[in-house]
């Protein structure tokens, strides 16, 4: 399988404080990679980072064979990187499906592929963002980067807050996306048994350094080491 | 996107009352004849102030020297007429395309800085060019101004008479198809992309909008309007001085907005038909301190808020 997507030896930060020290990490294409890790590792700070929202320091990103590093943040949109924040950070003012539109960029994935996949959305089409409940912004949010066609979907702990019946429909809509559409992804998460099922690979992130890489299937299997990676067993 | 365009256009569609007062207004010059030149006034007032809710209300760019484009455009269009030749509409495309060129230029000015950095140089740009005007007399007449700016019939056929019939038709029609287009332009795609980048700059440049092209660009024809609207002043006054530029003309403007709203279209309109009926009258009453009514007007406006001004019998709705 192709590569889609090499970081080799990054470093990051925000101003003076370097976050990330020389984190090395590939996707494949069509492969869905779960970064996990304890809290204040580096996990948000490495997707801002792809994103190009962080300070970049030194190393090298490339997604499909571009150099994304030295890109400015809006061209790495263009080239590839849908990224889906903690924060969701939907346009209050705009309604749903302007904030679909506003950004929607020709290929597979379009405003009404986006309201197949979540008729939740659809239903509430006219509706301001405000106007939206927490997984209702969630699904927005992925729409909102999957109408960009990326190449690499950036899911930042997408279940973070929602009801149970809520994280399960987005998981189902992620699988779908993943596992059927065939779009690469990374997704950060909490949970890390909730996400390791839905995808192939796994790194873990410890002081801003990949700690342990394994198929996410490995680690799974595995409860004394991924207590032993991240000081719990779930 | 032609389809995020043409779904977006559905969502807009005109409505009723929208054609009922448009209707009304361009036939206005005609049923209160008498009014023509308040009229006139009005309807530049009105374009002006669309012109700085594209950036202030869609865009989130604060502004207090508008004036300039207003001023530049003014100037520019009574140049040609003196200069080049006396014909109305080429006079306001060159008003108007020379005002998008001093956008373009100024809009380096305010990519960068917070809202505070961007009050005072888009002031201080108003300021130079107040200045200029006043030093370049072998051009723009110094302070007597640009007078006697003998202008062409408009569509070589309708002369400006003295009541300002002609002149508020003119204006009319030019701030209708303005509005047309300002419309067209903010219910699109791009439209919604300024309004996310007044949301949420940073999130709308994650997400792939390129947001100093956007501010340069809507800034750019923001300034267009303006240069079009000083135009029409310069054109239907038969007249240009310094005080195109004055900040006084900047600030009412943003008065006009606050008392209309920002963000909507009608905003800026209504707030132009509040604001000048108000000097108006009032000045008819107490010709030196209209100016503390207006401020008592928006002192009371603020206060009250625009929604509970508009409905009182809201006030003692139970909650």
């Amino acid at each position: 399988m192709a590569e889609l997507l090499r970081v080799e030896n990054l470093q990051a930060g925000y101003g003076e404080a370097v976050v990330l020290n020389g984190v090395t990490v590939s996707v494949e294409q069509g492969q869905t990679l779960a970064l996990l890790g304890r809290n204040g590792t580096g996990k948000t700070t490495f997707m801002n980072t792809l994103a190009g929202a962080t300070q970049y320091v030194s190393g090298s990103i490339q997604l499909g064979g571009v150099v994304l590093h030295k890109m400015p943040q809006h061209q790495r949109a263009a080239a590839g990187i849908g990224w889906v924040p903690q924060e969701r950070n939907i346009f209050k003012s705009l309604t749903v499906h302007e904030n679909l539109t506003a950004v929607a960029r020709h290929g597979k994935w379009t405003t009404e592929s986006v309201y197949q996949m979540f008729p939740r959305l659809a239903e509430r089409k006219t509706n301001l963002g405000t106007q939206l409940s927490g997984g209702e912004q969630q699904m927005l949010a992925v729409g909102r980067a999957l109408v960009l066609n990326p190449k690499l979907l950036l899911l930042d702990e997408p279940l973070e807050g929602l009801a149970p019946i809520i994280v399960q429909e987005l998981l189902q809509a992620i699988r779908r996306i993943t596992r059927e559409e065939g779009l690469s992804a990374i997704i950060v998460e909490q949970h890390p048994q909730t996400i390791l099922k839905i995808s192939d690979t796994a790194a873990v992130l410890d002081r801003g350094c990949v700690v342990h890489t394994s198929t996410a299937q490995t680690l799974m299997e595995q409860p004394e080491l991924l207590n032993k990676l991240l000081g719990v067993a779930r | 996107m032609e389809s995020a365009s043409l779904s977006l256009q559905a969502h807009s569609r005109w409505k009723h009352l929208e054609t009922v007062f448009w209707l009304f207004a361009l036939l206005s010059p005609w049923l209160l004849a008498k009014h023509a030149l308040i009229i006139n006034e009005i309807v530049i007032v009105a374009l002006f102030a669309l012109s700085l809710d594209l950036i202030l209300g869609y865009t989130g760019i604060v502004s207090l020297g508008h004036a300039a484009f207003f001023g530049f455009g003014a100037y520019s269009a009574a140049l040609f007429a003196i200069h080049v030749m006396p014909d109305p509409l080429l006079g306001l495309l060159f008003g108007a395309g020379i005002s998008l060129l001093l956008g373009a230029l100024c809009s380096v000015l305010i990519l960068r800085g917070s809202d505070l950095t961007r009050l005072m140089v888009t002031l201080a740009v108003a300021l130079i060019l107040k200045e200029l005007s006043n030093k370049l007399s072998w051009l723009t007449g110094g302070t007597d101004g640009l007078q006697g700016v003998m202008m062409g019939p408009v569509l070589g056929k309708f002369d400006f008479d003295i009541r300002g019939i002609t002149a508020a038709w003119y204006s009319l029609a030019v701030t209708f198809l303005l509005f047309l287009l300002i419309r067209r332009l903010v219910h699109s795609p791009f439209g919604a992309t300024l309004t996310a980048i007044r949301d949420n700059r940073l999130r709308a440049m994650a997400i792939g909008i390129p947001v100093s092209t956007r501010i340069a660009v809507i800034y750019s024809i923001s300034a267009a309007i303006a240069g079009a609207a000083g135009a029409l002043l310069a054109q239907t006054s038969s007249f240009a001085s310094p005080d195109v530029f004055a900040f006084d003309r900047s600030a009412d403007i943003l008065l006009i907005l606050v008392i209309g709203g920002t963000g909507w279209l009608y905003g800026g309109i209504i707030g132009a038909i509040v604001f000048k009926l108000l000097q108006d009258v009032i000045s008819s009453i107490t010709p030196e301190y209209w100016t503390f009514w207006i401020g008592a007007f928006l002192i009371a406006l603020v206060i009250v808020g625009r929604e509970r001004f508009l409905y009182p019998w809201k006030w003692f709705a139970k909650r």
